[in-house]
């Protein structure tokens, strides 16, 4: 597939926001700013960005508990996400969500769940919408290889493929459901298998590739929009941190560790993009400048931002109060 | 105003909320041609408006509940059908933890404007899994309303309500009264939620109830006035919201309450409702609140274990001639 330069680009702009938009959540972290716990998604920036640069501004992705990289870059604001993490009035929930629910519905966030697996049937519904209203836009619903195990995994597969619905189902496999690893979990080789035993198309990928995702969305987001159904896509990447704010993730074996943490998303597409000429070192740099600066300012507004009003607990229960 | 069923009813609210927005579409197991609803109330409904709009799936409850909110939050009016209210427990993630908070844990960025129909109640003899009255679970759920139509009259308009409604509504129908028959108002009328009707005025006791028992206690009523006693039949039609002040300024005219549902007694709608009343209006009460309930006891099968399960007019009697 030939993939234009600024298309290039954009890969590696929206990888790397990503990954800086966390080192910064990982930073306040650090000062004990980030009330509760916080799902990094740091080391798979590359499925986030490859899946939403294929998609348009008016299509929609369903989110999971690891959702800030697939909010931030489908394009919600970063002032409004960062403040949402820190819990303040300016989030973009308002200080109800916090890091497992951080959503921008209007830049096509459908929201992100706590609840393992429960955005699959959300996204059936969202894309059923699609289809019903003839509107054309498709529904990227990411969720994890722990997911995979749980029943709407079957029932919303199979409702997808029954009314061709479309949708991209994007399996980030990091190969562990918290501290389990996916050999004790799944018979099968791959999640892809499990997919094509629903009749939908099915590959697995290099989620470590920005490139080699998009590609794949690509192809998948076609076969939405002319009515051909739903595409499993099985991104394969690995936890840079811990499966939350307190693990180490000592489980993981030193090997295998060592070899995807060698195989880093942003240094990854960084050398795709140069070799491709679409962009030159220096402007890699400054690209990377401008949003660090970016995300720099959207810190200051997080913590600059008041809390909620405490009463504010007892507003958006019912569209009016009962 | 003409004469029909509650299922005929609640078909036509049904219809005419098809006909009159195309947002609105529903799904359902064997909703569709072949079957029309196993109690049959979306019979026909396939034929006028289509197979997409009057929808058959597979038999997966919590894609059905999920599919409905990922409608509901793209711009469509899903009426959704759980087939029997004990299945719902399949589906209590996209209920309780999707829909019912999608609004508020997204500091109100959207609205989740779905009905989710289902049906509760006892004494078809189908045993454990087909029979039980869970509404309380839904009323201690925030974020849902909670409808618990009980007759024609209110039925057609409450659906009309539900649907027109912007937050998730659990309906909830009972399955000895799709055959129950009233006047129904023709054409567009609307029951708004979180105001009771008085079924019966009375001046001795208040009567507080919910579906079938509400039709066994107004003939207990008939009866009871023939031994001098005025019973007051309030059904509250919605439990979410709930109409507290129709039901205080009643138990502040009688003095004295019975509260009757089949669900199972501990934790039921109905401790809920004494506790507000003992906090709103204690002073005017003349006797200890009654409660009739089901025994904490799974729903049995078997004709005579059922009938003994589910409270029958003589205990709804008994508890009114207790107080009075």
């Amino acid at each position: 597939m030939a993939v234009d330069k600024k298309t290039l680009k954009e890969l590696y702009a929206r990888t790397l926001k990503v990954r800086l938009f966390e080192e910064e959540v990982w930073d306040l972290f650090g000062q004990n700013v980030v009330p509760g716990t916080l799902h990094l998604y740091l080391g798979q920036e590359a499925v986030a960005a490859g899946v939403t640069t294929a998609l348009k501004d008016s299509d929609w992705i369903q989110s999971t508990h690891r959702g800030h990289g697939h909010v931030v870059a489908k394009g919600a604001d970063m002032n409004a996400a960062l403040a949402e993490l820190l819990g303040k009035k300016t989030g973009s929930c308002k200080g109800k969500g916090g890091s497992m629910h951080i959503t921008e519905f209007g830049a096509g966030v459908l929201g992100a769940t706590g609840v393992v697996a429960s955005g699959l049937p959300i996204a059936v519904g969202a894309a059923l919408s699609c289809q019903m209203r003839g509107t054309k836009d498709v529904v990227a619903c990411f969720f994890g290889d722990g997911a995979s195990n749980n029943g709407t995994f079957g029932e919303s597969l199979n409702m997808s493929a029954i009314w061709k619905l479309p949708v991209i189902w994007v399996v980030e496999n990091n190969f562990y459901a918290m501290g389990t690893p996916i050999k004790l979990t799944c018979p099968s080789q791959s999640i892809a298998q499990r997919g094509e035993a629903y009749c939908i198309p099915s590959k697995v990928v290099d989620g470590n590739n920005a490139l080699e995702v998009y590609e794949a969305t690509v192809e998948a987001v076609k076969r939405a929009r002319e009515g051909g159904g739903p595409t499993l896509i099985e991104c394969q990447t690995y936890r840079m941190k811990g499966h939350s704010r307190f693990d180490p993730a000592k489980y993981r074996p030193e090997d295998e560790a060592e070899h995807w943490l060698n195989r880093d998303a942003v240094e990854i597409i960084r050398k795709i993009v140069i070799e491709k000429g679409a962009i030159t070192e220096k402007e890699a740099d400054k690209i990377r400048d401008k949003l660090l600066k970016e995300v720099k300012k959207a810190s200051k507004f997080a913590l600059d931002s008041d809390y909620p009003d405490p009463e504010e607990a007892l507003d958006d229960v019912y569209a009016e109060a009962l | 105003m003409a004469e029909m069923t509650y299922r005929e009813a609640l078909k036509e609210g049904l219809r005419e909320e098809m006909a009159r927005d195309e947002r609105v579409f529903v799904m359902g197991e064997d909703v569709g041609k072949n079957w029309g609803g196993a109690f049959k109330v979306t019979k026909g409904l396939a034929e006028e408006f289509g197979d997409d709009r009057v929808r058959d799936t597979p038999i997966s409850e919590n894609t059905i509940a999920g599919a409905a909110v990922g409608a509901a939050i793209t711009g469509l009016i899903p009426v959704a059908e759980i087939m029997f209210g004990d299945l719902i427990t399949l589906a209590m993630d996209q209920v309780c933890n999707q829909a019912a908070k999608m609004r508020y844990m997204f500091g109100g960025q959207t609205s989740v404007p779905l009905v989710l129909r289902t049906v509760f109640g006892g004494g078809k003899n189908i045993a454990s899994h087909h029979s039980q009255s869970l509404e309380s679970w839904f009323m201690h759920t925030p974020g849902l309303k909670l409808a618990v139509p009980a007759f024609a009259s209110d039925v057609k308009g409450m659906i009309k309500t539900a649907i027109r409604d912007p937050d998730p509504v659990l309906f909830a129908e009972h399955k000895l009264v799709y055959d129950k028959k009233e006047e129904v108002p023709d054409g567009d009328y609307t029951v708004p939620f979180g105001e009771a009707k008085i079924r019966r005025e009375g001046a001795d006791v208040t009567l507080w109830g919910t579906f079938f028992m509400l039709h066994k206690a107004l003939d207990v009523a008939e009866g009871l006035q023939k031994e001098g006693i005025s019973v007051e039949i309030i059904d509250p039609r919605t439990l979410v919201p709930l109409d507290k002040k129709t039901l205080i300024e009643s138990v502040k005219k009688t003095g004295r309450l019975v509260l009757v549902t089949e669900e199972t007694r501990t934790l039921a709608t109905t401790a809920e409702v004494a506790a507000i009343v003992q906090e709103e209006a204690f002073d005017w009460l003349d006797a200890p609140i009654k409660r009739v309930n089901a025994p904490d006891t799974p729903v049995p099968f078997s004709p005579p274990l059922e009938d003994y399960f589910i409270p029958d007019e003589k205990r709804i009697a008994q508890a009114i001639r207790d107080i009075v």
